[in-house]
């Protein structure tokens, strides 16, 4: 059997426990489905696809971000224990729901959406696959925007204006878009002071992102590309 | 505390080198107090220099040496990912950076300077 320790209330007393059968490649949201449906209805979590696309079902597990759908349970039970608690630097709807809101704003204020311009363009841009822009967005591209670098992120704690890790990493794919027309106005909103260079590269994004995205470096390309747009402008007015 | 997602080779790369820059703001101010000493004449300076010939003190500045390798370590590491992109294997060259440091604090206290 597997301890599983779940956090529904405030402080040390907030765990309530349950007892779940160990079964063949079970997963961690294997588990909470199972606690749900036979031991305790009211018990809140958020899932979807169940395959690692969605993104919706992050989970602290035994004090680390993770997506639970592809998270074995033999992969990270501590003995034969699990502790799962909501992901971390977002607000708690329920148990282990979180409220999404703070990251998606933030998406939205990093200025991570595709800008076309006041005019359509006159032709289809040709982006080569081996082009340097098209191998940088290709590597933060397939972001599914699960929230674990914004848990998992020291400066989202410490500042919780700081736009995190997924928005700054999805600006950074639209900075290389040749046909997008807002890189003023995007480099501007990431560089402010919760932008970009408030990041101190500690790497934990890096490290817990389930896809295997590097949002440190894409931040990093941010640093660099919005210093060299200061050094543009003050060449400008010098 | 530290937490469990923090027990990283990423983070513990920042403590690091936070730590040591701590170490050598510290060191700094008694830096300064030895120069000044020099100020007031030769045999000020000597004196002073001569607390440093005790023990503990020559410890105190093999932990400093290793604290300004490991700090200037860590801080070209920052660089060379910020500005050259180096998608580095973090756990090697963190440990790396710690080796190197400290192996340069030994060289430092086995010279006898």
């Amino acid at each position: 059997m597997l301890a599983v320790r779940i956090r529904r209330g405030e402080g040390p007393q907030g765990f309530q426990t349950f007892a779940v059968p160990r079964r063949a490649n079970q997963t961690v949201l294997d588990v909470v489905t199972e606690i749900q449906r036979d031991q305790d209805p009211t018990l809140s979590y958020r899932f979807a696809c169940r395959v690692g696309m969605c993104g919706s079902c992050g989970m602290t597990v035994n004090g680390r971000p993770r997506w639970t759908c592809r998270t074995r349970v033999a992969q990270v039970a501590e003995g034969e224990s699990l502790t799962l608690e909501p992901l971390r630097n977002l607000p708690v709807v329920k148990d282990l729901t979180v409220d999404m809101e703070p990251f998606f704003t933030k998406w939205r204020d990093a200025h991570g959406y595709f800008e076309p311009g006041e005019t359509p363009a006159d032709d289809f841009a040709t982006v080569l696959p081996d082009s340097a822009e098209r191998q940088e967005v290709d590597a933060g591209i397939e972001c599914i925007n699960c929230g674990v670098c914004y848990a998992a992120c020291d400066v989202v704690s410490w500042n919780p204006d700081y736009l995190g890790p997924a928005a700054l990493n999805r600006a950074w794919t639209l900075v290389n878009d040749v046909r997008d027309r807002g890189q003023a106005e995007r480099l501007a909103a990431v560089s402010t002071d919760a932008g970009c260079h408030a990041c101190h590269s500690h790497m934990s994004c890096t490290e817990h992102c389930p896809k295997g995205l590097a949002p440190t470096f894409a931040i990093a390309g941010l640093k660099r590309e919005t210093a060299r747009a200061a050094l543009r402008r003050f060449r400008r007015k010098a | 505390m530290i937490r469990a997602a923090q027990r990283r080779p990423g983070f513990a790369a920042a403590l690091l080198h936070r730590l040591s820059g701590v170490a050598l703001a510290l060191f700094l101010p008694l830096h300064f107090i030895a120069l000044g000493t020099a100020l007031q004449g030769a045999d000020r300076l000597e004196s002073f220099l001569g607390l440093t010939r005790n023990g503990l003190v020559h410890v105190a500045e093999w932990g400093l040496v290793s604290a300004l390798a490991l700090h200037m370590a860590l801080g070209l590491r920052i660089l060379v990912i910020e500005w050259l992109s180096y998608r580095e294997r973090t756990a090697i060259v963190v440990s790396g950076c710690v080796a190197g440091s400290l192996a340069f604090g030994l060289l430092f206290l086995l010279s006898g300077a």
